[in-house]
């Protein structure tokens, strides 16, 4: 079974972020970038199912500028066996990403297509559902587990009330919720060894798709800081200023 | 301009979350039918139909949408978007999962967890876990968006909307329903309860999130936790407050245990009022916290459960 791993190239995830004084967007220069937590979570989904003997291939692909390659080969050091770089400068909306997604998809036939629920920059939660709507795949979104079988996989959702768990016939896209596993570090065995493995380059335009949106960012503001409040010093104090103070008792 | 809502169930109920759509679709304006899908949700549809603003609560009432499958959901809006201008769903798993599924079938961008309604077609949403606030406009002729609830308060019931029946032929071939975990809890759901005690991985177990429990009680409080605590299995997935779980923004949110990573600040940092229980006193919870307080929680609970 051939696997295809979405990843993106994200903000890394301690990084305070702050926005430009022009307030035409949030600055990224010189900011420390990593693949997306979520991202992460996906490509050991794969790399398990490939040690379980239940994938055979794994295909890593991103969208993004040309530095989103080092996430790439972060993929292939920590198992995925070839990547694929689509490169644009553009801003990419999420509906973008699936389309192009989706001519990957078209071209490689994977089995299963796994994407991380959420980018932690736009945190949209759209992109795998989108791709699974384009390419008219049912989806496991939020999954906290993955149980491939005989040409259907089930799929443990993570849902507001609970838990859920769906069966999807082949081939489906699934989305990674936290739980689903933790993520192994890249031994630098295997950053040297990915260095050689093959990862091929794309354009949108090669693809046959525009990666124009319907959506305009007018512009990006910092959120009303919260200051810190008082310390109290006894449980005492604490209700009584919640009381006659905060008037929330 | 004519707005869809999917209504939002739970327990065979009309989710509180739905209340609060309205009230963002009062804000873009127009006329508001809600959308209810599912099997034997009569009950849902006269919830709907009672919600102040609302002109129409149409139903499609089939086993296909029980248990809010995306597919057979998404399909069913497709066939419906035609007559509307605007899709709103909460920003809820079900929304989150169903709605990206519409927008990419009309080719349309979809925005996720409006704050504020700007104008009918320019919106407010956080990005970065909430460390900005993104103005985005779209020109798209369908307009799907999923709505951060606490952000709109609830309009309030006393509305008599005509309830009709849909009929769309659709069928669901590639995803089966298999089972549910559901929490059973007598207490407020997170998203809409007044007061929220949340612990992290200062609990130090599963076991002793029952030092919440006496406190939840007598505040009529949910209870939340952090990505740790459920991490450690201490509590269940559902619990979890944060950028990646659940978004809360009661009167009253008290963080115990909890160190204040910004994953999780995402996610309470609009409540009115904080309280921080922690023994380090230079834990991040305390620069946002109204009031904090230095010390041991397993020596603070008790004390505070007594003089509640
Ligand atoms: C060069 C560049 C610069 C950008 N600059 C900005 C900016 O400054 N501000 C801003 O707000 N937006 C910016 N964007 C747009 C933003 O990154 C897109 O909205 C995003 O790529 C769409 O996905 P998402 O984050 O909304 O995905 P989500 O739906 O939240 O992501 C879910 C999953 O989809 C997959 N996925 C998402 N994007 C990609 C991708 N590009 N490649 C491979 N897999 C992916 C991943 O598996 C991810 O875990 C930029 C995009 C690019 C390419
Ligand atoms: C992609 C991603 C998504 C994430 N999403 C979320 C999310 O949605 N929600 C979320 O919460 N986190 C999320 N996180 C995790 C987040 O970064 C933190 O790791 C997490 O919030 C820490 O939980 P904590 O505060 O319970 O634990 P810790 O940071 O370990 O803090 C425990 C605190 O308890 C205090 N303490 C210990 N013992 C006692 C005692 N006896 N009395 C009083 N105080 C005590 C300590 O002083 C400490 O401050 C996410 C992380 C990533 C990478």
């Amino acid at each position: 079974m051939k696997v295809l791993v979405a990843v993106k190239r994200v903000i890394d995830y301690n990084v305070k972020i702050r926005v430009k004084p022009d307030h035409s967007d949030v600055d990224l220069t010189n900011v420390k970038m990593a693949m997306n937590p979520f991202c992460e979570i996906a490509v050991e989904e794969a790399v398990r199912l490939k040690e379980q003997g239940v994938a055979s291939e794994i295909v890593a692909v991103t969208v993004g500028p040309k530095a989103a390659q080092e996430q790439l080969r972060t993929a292939l050091a920590l198992g995925a066996d070839r990547a694929i770089h689509v490169e644009t400068e553009a801003r990419v909306e999420s509906l973008a990403v699936a389309k192009l997604l989706k001519a990957v998809v078209d071209e490689e036939q994977p089995d299963l297509v796994i994407l991380g629920k959420q980018a932690i920059d736009t945190d949209n939660n759209q992109t795998g559902q989108m791709l699974a709507a384009l390419t008219g795949m049912p989806q496991g979104t939020f999954a906290s587990k993955v149980d491939v079988k005989e040409g259907s996989v089930d799929v443990t959702r993570e849902i507001d009330g609970g838990l859920q768990t769906v069966a999807l016939t082949l081939p489906a896209v699934v989305t990674t919720d936290l739980r689903l596993n933790e993520p192994r570090y890249a031994k630098l065995p295997d950053i040297m060894k990915a260095k050689k493995k093959p990862l091929e380059s794309k354009t949108p335009e090669a693809l046959g798709v525009s990666v124009e949106s319907g959506l305009e960012l007018l512009g990006v503001e910092t959120p009303a800081e919260r200051k810190g409040g008082v310390k109290v010093g006894s449980v005492d104090e604490l209700v009584e200023k919640l009381k006659t103070e905060a008037k929330v008792l | 301009m004519s707005i869809l809502i999917l209504a939002e169930q739970h327990d065979g109920e009309l989710a509180a979350g739905t209340a609060h759509v309205v009230a963002a679709a009062r804000a873009i304006g127009g006329d508001i039918d809600v959308l209810v899908a599912g099997e034997g949700v009569d009950a849902v549809a006269q919830a709907a139909a009672g919600l102040d603003g609302v002109s129409r609560v149409r139903v499609a009432d089939d086993a296909v949408y029980a248990h809010q499958l995306a597919e057979p959901l998404a399909e069913l809006l497709v066939a419906l978007a035609d007559d509307y201008t605007h899709v709103l769903a909460a920003s809820s798993t079900t929304g989150k999962n169903v709605l990206p599924r519409l927008a990419a079938l009309r080719d349309v961008a979809q925005i996720s967890d409006i704050l504020e309604v700007v104008g009918a077609d320019t919106f407010k949403r956080p990005i970065y876990a909430g460390n900005a606030i993104a103005t985005v406009r779209s020109s798209d002729p369908l307009k799907v968006i999923t709505v951060r609830t606490t952000a709109f308060d609830a309009v309030a019931d006393g509305g008599s909307a005509a309830i009709e029946p849909v009929s769309a032929e659709v069928s669901n071939p590639s995803s089966r329903f298999v089972g549910e975990e559901l929490a059973q809890s007598d207490r407020p759901e997170l998203g809409s309860a007044k007061i929220v005690i949340s612990g992290g991985r200062g609990m130090g177990s599963g076991d002793n999130f029952k030092l919440l429990d006496g406190i939840a009680d007598k505040l009529g409080a949910a209870i939340g936790a952090s990505r740790a605590a459920v991490d450690a299995g201490f509590v269940p997935n559902d619990m979890q407050v944060g950028q990646t779980g659940k978004i809360v923004a009661p009167e009253l949110y008290i963080a115990v245990g909890i160190s204040g990573a910004i994953q999780h600040l995402a996610g309470m940092k609009d409540s009115k009022v904080i309280v921080a229980i922690n023994k380090d006193e230079d834990a991040p919870i305390f620069q946002v916290a109204d009031y904090g307080l230095v010390g041991d929680l397993f020596e603070i609970l008790p004390a505070l459960e007594q003089k509640l």
